[in-house]
């Protein structure tokens, strides 16, 4: 593909784009997992939530 | 089932397993569809040449960048006025997205500037709103780090979310009210978009990719906040059981 003379600036106006994307999710999918592991761990210590398939009902 | 049902967040996270799959599929066709229009089916623009297809991403991430901000100042009239269990948790995490979004739109504007412009960055009165918006963004991220406790934090950020918003205003019309060297606007207009279709179609479908992005990851975020919270607050109760007498902890609305 032939970008013409400044073919730099749009790849790399692109792959900062997609960069930042993919550091986006890598967050939300590595604190996903920390949080996740972190009740994990709570719960095996016996400490979980009250209702834990609480559900429905008004849950603070 | 009415909007406010959705305040509890055990319901609200059962919607986010709901809907993400569907959400994340329909983002990445409608990306597949748009890059490839942006690449392949749009033409070259008859003064910018091939530069145009910076614009496919450069204005839906600008567009983003505000569009985040505003969902963050009505979340945080949800958080002062309604007290919504979820609104400081969406204001909190969208800040980081609209970050990187307005970003995005000023680093791919640089890119665009230097070979149209023959430079990267001048002080005009969008490029510095734009930049305001940016330190805006980390600023009500520190102030949420800052503070312990995210109900005080969320009611902190809200009052600042809302001045911060003056600046949305000031972002739009910035290149009508003074003279810059950034276009006016050229989609968003009374009198229609004066851009050629084979151009604008391209751009609203990448928009649109953007858009669903964005929802993508504010839902992901607001599910890991409330997990966040959930585990402060059983850590809380943990350590308010191993020491009687302390203060009980404060449950929090979004936990």
């Amino acid at each position: 593909m032939d970008l013409g003379p400044h073919a730099g600036f749009i790849w790399a106006s692109y792959g900062l784009c997609l960069l930042t994307v993919l550091g986006l999710i890598a967050w939300v999918r590595i604190d996903k997992a920390q949080q996740e592991k972190a009740l994990k761990d709570l719960a095996a210590r016996g400490i979980a939530r009250a209702r834990s398939a609480g559900e429905g009902k008004a849950d603070s | 089932m009415a909007i406010w049902d959705y305040a509890n967040p055990t319901r609200f996270l059962k919607l986010v397993q709901v809907v993400l799959p569907w959400l994340i599929g329909l983002c990445v066709i409608t990306f597949a569809a748009g890059l490839y229009m942006s690449f392949f089916v749009a033409p070259e623009d008859y003064q910018q040449g091939d530069t145009v297809r910076i614009m496919y991403i450069h204005v839906p991430a600008a567009w983003l960048s505000m569009m985040c901000y505003s969902i963050m100042a009505l979340s945080s009239l949800g958080t002062l006025v309604w007290k919504h269990p979820l609104a400081d948790v969406s204001a909190k995490s969208a800040a980081p997205i609209g970050a990187a979004f307005t970003f995005m739109a000023l680093v791919t504007g640089s890119l665009w500037g230097k070979p149209m412009w023959g430079t990267y960055w001048v002080w005009d009165a969008r490029l510095t709103s734009v930049l305001v918006l940016f330190i805006m963004y980390l600023g009500l991220m520190t102030l949420w780090r800052t503070m312990e406790d995210p109900i005080k934090a969320g009611k902190a950020a809200a009052v600042l979310t809302l001045v911060g918003a003056l600046n949305l205003p000031i972002i739009k019309f910035s290149v009508d009210w003074w003279n810059t060297l950034h276009q006016p606007a050229s989609v968003i207009r009374m009198d229609g978009p004066t851009i050629h279709p084979d151009i604008l179609w391209p751009l609203l479908v990448m928009a649109l990719g953007f858009t669903l992005l964005f929802f993508v990851l504010h839902l992901m975020a607001m599910r890991n906040e409330i997990l966040r919270r959930r585990v402060r607050a059983l850590r809380l109760r943990a350590a308010s059981a191993a020491q009687p007498g302390t203060a009980a902890a404060t449950a929090q609305p979004a936990e």
